[in-house]
């Protein structure tokens, strides 16, 4: 499988050693985003609408503001106007304008010298509401009747005669799909439906914020990405990037949720109007759930074509997705061409709409559009061939994406392991266990883009001949142990000799967040450059003590040593000697690298789940569950495993549990975790899983991200698992128990 | 509001503190005694990331009121490393057992309450003492194996001392 230019035969690469953040996280004293505090801190509590649409007609907010130990409130009126685009739409989510868009809405912000006291003052500030029509369902927010929530919010791409709550439209294909359904033995047509699932980090938003009259402030902030917290800060509040100070604290889970702003820059709209004391503002769980993520609910139309031995002939999707109340949020622009893929279809065409609708503005949420997408498409894959009788492995192997083939999306893959996960997920043991009554089994594939993006890590060389690493992508799972033992390869040193730190906005420049499944993969890469920088610097060095030219020094093993005609004239000079003099040598030795990485290798894998349905409940019981996917190469396999099994667990919970619950009035129907039922231990068995290695090769230890694909697979391949064991396919998520036995006792009824 | 004058042991350590009769233990611990290792991940005693000890007992800290802490001996994660760390906090890093860290603190207390009282549990026994901790990264196995290898660890020290 491995490419004959790849390097392999790695010391530490590939390697399981302790994570350099574990002490910390199993003492007690990483410390998160809520865990800051600062002296003369204050405490803030945000005001929000509990109703889905209305106009806020005033906010009195002089009966808190009396209360003694309350030192300022913020609403709209206090920030500042004339933004547009995007961050007019950060600014409207962070507090309401003349409307409330959704329940759970901003409205205003107050700080107070003590938690209780804030959330006493934040229920004495009156706001009158005119409540307005509204409407929540991706399908009820096209009816004819639907209310039109924000008129004038189409763009360019909307052809004429849409409904006013369709922001944008997105089409793109090849080949003649009509023909290609004519030389189908089988063409079905069917709408999947999947409901808005929340990211479900346990750590809630949290803040300290400081901003002095003067303009200029710090934050310290639980985020994926610090810089982009500062640059939407400064946008929301006009003031400069440069002024503001972002530094990440550990993060308690992000899954693309903390990739953007909701609260933060209300501490800072706050501390100026308090004076410049620092303010800190944490989100109760409610308030994450009404407020924050969650990705969007999809309504998805699939036809596909097939002939009898399992070719595929062409494929047509349309999809709906809502985002809330504000455009470009709805994942449609990865969804559709996540949709086919995994696959070399002859004849494609892919339609879709971003929809409007009176929920929280979505965010990032594992893969964006991906699960929805391939709910849709490769349950209907596993109907065609339940229909014809055929496997769907083989099916899939037939028609899979190949080295070379052309995406269904446009680019040509580059070197890519979708048939190598499927060749393994056949012949896991998984794969031909017999089943048992009520049992069923489903398989699925999935894809993930990945990414590279804006990227900046430099890297030191100490006295004594360690390494110190500043990257900017916060470490969700283990990311700085990943990136420690690539440099430790690179440099030759023992890991423990590398420090990986994850720095503020001051100290390197502009990073994108840990999101893409980019971190491992592109402050990977980065600080790998970086450390050859470093490394042709010691060479540099060693070659002026021996009077050499420096292109005859060769680096190994952590030393430089003499190469060619001067092989063994000089003893090699290790990096501990060369720190330990550098600064008589020519100065501190380091390494930098600025990119925007490119290179990132497709992701794709594949999923074999036994469920087991009970048929008096319909409660599906999760038996046993293989994920298979492609890691390029796994630099800390037990983080790859883990972020497979996290993946997998969370596209369980979106299959079988998960779903935002609005009721007629608008109003989140199970704003906590004992209601929005993500999966317990109880709930799972262990997730096997399988590393295949086909090494990227635009990464210079073939590193592919692998955060994302494994939240895909579940959602069809559960289904189809639930359609084997019961013949009662589920087009609409989730499985939950009652609408599974309603299936059932359907299919007994027909 | 008045407040209450609390006194207990914590982690082993006399403690008092003044607290707002509304404040739970949760509150208390983390803002007036400043162990911030106890979390809060949803006030409602649905995520168990608040796990602590009370006499002994497994209770969720945000269902408690600081008042009630009173006379009282607390145990946190910031007090379950004595000597050296406990198997738990070992085979937690070495299994991987962790992403983001958050949830952890609540379930290594958690989990060392089940080995108090079950030194041998079966997976099943573990997945239904942890169902109460919510962990979001990991998809609970490698948390599961750590338990499990820990106690292995603890059953074959206590053969041994014995």
């Amino acid at each position: 499988m491995a490419r004959d230019d790849v390097k392999t035969g790695y010391k530490y690469v590939g390697t399981r050693p302790n994570r350099p953040d574990g002490l910390d996280k199993v003492t007690g004293r990483a410390r998160y985003g809520a865990d800051f505090s600062l002296p003369g801190m204050l405490h803030a509590a945000v005001v929000r609408s509990p109703h889905a649409h209305a106009r806020i007609v005033r906010i009195d907010a002089s009966k808190a503001l009396a209360l003694e130990g309350v030192k300022a409130v913020v609403t709209r009126a206090d920030l500042p106007t004339g933004l547009t685009g995007e961050d007019l739409n950060l600014q409207d989510n962070t507090l309401a304008g003349d409307r409330a868009l959704y329940d759970g809405h901003a409205v205003a912000a107050v700080a107070a010298t003590s938690p209780l006291l804030a959330q006493d003052a934040a229920r004495l500030i009156e706001v009158e509401y005119e409540v307005l029509p509204h409407v929540t369902d991706v399908d009820a927010a096209i009816a004819p009747d639907a209310p039109v929530i924000r008129p004038g919010v189409a763009d360019y791409s909307v052809p004429e005669g849409m409904h006013g709550n369709v922001a944008r439209y997105m089409e793109f294909g090849h080949g003649d799909v009509e023909a290609g359904f004519a030389a189908a033995d089988v063409v079905r047509e069917h709408t999947y439906r999947t409901e808005a699932t929340h990211q479900g980090y346990i750590e809630p938003h949290a803040a300290v914020g400081q901003l002095g009259e003067d303009g200029r402030g710090e934050m310290w902030v639980c985020t994926q990405g610090h810089w982009y917290i500062r640059r939407m800060c400064s946008a929301v509040l006009g003031i400069e990037a440069a002024n503001l100070r972002v530094t990440p604290s550990e993060i308690g889970g992000g899954f693309g949720g903390k990739t953007t702003i909701f609260m933060e820059p209300l501490t800072l709209a706050l501390s100026k109007k308090a004076g410049g004391r620092p303010v800190k503002l944490v989100m109760s769980r409610s308030e994450v759930l009404r407020a924050t993520g969650p990705t969007a609910s999809a309504s998805m139309d699939v036809k596909i074509g097939m002939k009898r031995d399992g070719t595929i002939t062409a494929g047509q999707v349309y999809f709906r997705m809502q985002g809330g109340a504000f455009p470009g949020m709805s994942p449609i622009g990865e969804a559709l061409p996540c949709a086919f893929a995994c696959y070399d279809i002859p004849a494609l065409k892919h339609e879709g709409i971003e929809i409007i609708t009176n929920r929280p503005k979505a965010a990032a949420y594992r893969a964006p559009g991906s699960p929805m997408a391939a709910f849709a498409v490769e349950s209907m894959i596993d109907e065609l061939c339940r229909e014809l009788g055929l496997d769907p492995i083989e099916v899939r192997l037939k028609n899979g994406a190949r080295n070379g083939s052309k995406s269904s999306y446009g680019p040509v893959y580059d070197v890519i392991g979708l048939q190598e996960t499927l060749e393994a997920a056949k012949a896991h043991p998984n794969y031909s266990i017999p089943l048992g009554p009520n049992q069923g089994r489903g398989v699925a594939s999935g894809f993930w883009f990945n990414h590279g993006g804006e990227t900046s890590v430099s890297l030191a060389i100490g006295e004594d001949g360690t390494a110190t690493v500043s990257i900017g992508t916060p470490d969700i799972g283990g990311s700085r142990a990943s990136i420690g033992l690539m440099v430790a390869e690179t440099l030759g040193i023992p890991y423990e000799d590398v420090r990986v730190n994850v720095v503020e906005t001051g100290a390197l420049g502009v990073n994108e967040p840990t999101h893409g499944s980019r971190a491992t993969f592109a402050s990977g890469k980065a600080a790998v450059i970086a450390a050859e920088a470093a490394i042709r610097e010691m060479c540099k060095r060693a070659a002026a003590e021996w009077g050499i030219d420096a292109d005859a020094v060769e680096w190994k093993d952590g030393a430089a040593h003499p190469a060619g005609p001067n092989a063994g004239k000089f003893p090699p000079m290790t990096i501990g000697e060369i720190g330990a003099k550098m600064g008589s040598t020519g100065g501190p030795i380091s390494g930098h690298h600025e990119v925007t990485a490119g290179g990132y290798g497709a992701s794709f894998g594949t999923h074999v789940v036994d469920v087991e349905v009970d048929p008096e409940t319909g409660r599906t019981t999760v038996l046993r569950y293989l994920v298979v996917q492609d890691a390029g190469t796994a630099i800390h396999p037990a983080y790859v495993e883990g972020q497979y099994q996290g993946g997998a667990a969370q596209g369980i919970g979106w299959a079988l549990n998960e779903e935002y619950i609005y009721g007629p009035d608008g109003r989140l129907q199970n704003p906590v975790f004992l209601d929005y039922r993500i999966p317990v231990a109880s709930d799972l068995p262990m997730i096997d899983t399988v590393i295949v290695e086909v090494p990227n090769p635009g990464h210079p230890y073939g590193v592919r991200g692998v955060g994302e694909t494994g939240i895909t697979p579940p959602l069809p391949a559960i289904a189809s698992a639930i359609a084997g064991a019961t013949g009662a396919r589920i087009r609409s998520l989730p499985c939950s128990p009652p609408k599974v036995l309603a299936a059932i006792k359907a299919l007994k009824k027909g | 509001m008045s407040r209450i004058h609390v006194t207990a042991t914590v982690n082993g350590d006399p403690v008092e503190f003044l607290a707002d009769p509304r404040e739970t233990l949760l509150d208390a611990l983390r803002n007036h005694l400043d162990l911030t290792g106890t979390k809060e991940g949803c006030g409602t005693g649905d995520c168990g990331a608040c796990s602590v000890t009370v006499d002994g007992t497994l209770v969720c800290s945000c269902l408690m009121l600081a008042a009630e802490a009173n006379g009282k001996r607390v145990e946190t994660i910031e007090g379950m490393a004595r000597d050296g760390l406990h198997p738990l906090q070992r085979k937690f890093i070495e299994h991987a057992a962790l992403q983001c860290g958050f949830c952890t603190p609540g379930i290594l207390v958690a989990a060392k309450a089940l080995l108090e009282r079950n030194p041998d549990p079966s997976e099943t026994e573990i997945r239904y003492w942890l169902a109460g901790n919510l962990c979001r990264c990991t998809g609970y196995d490698k948390i599961i194996r750590a338990v499990q290898d820990a106690a292995a660890e603890m059953r074959q020290d206590h053969r041994g001392a014995a």
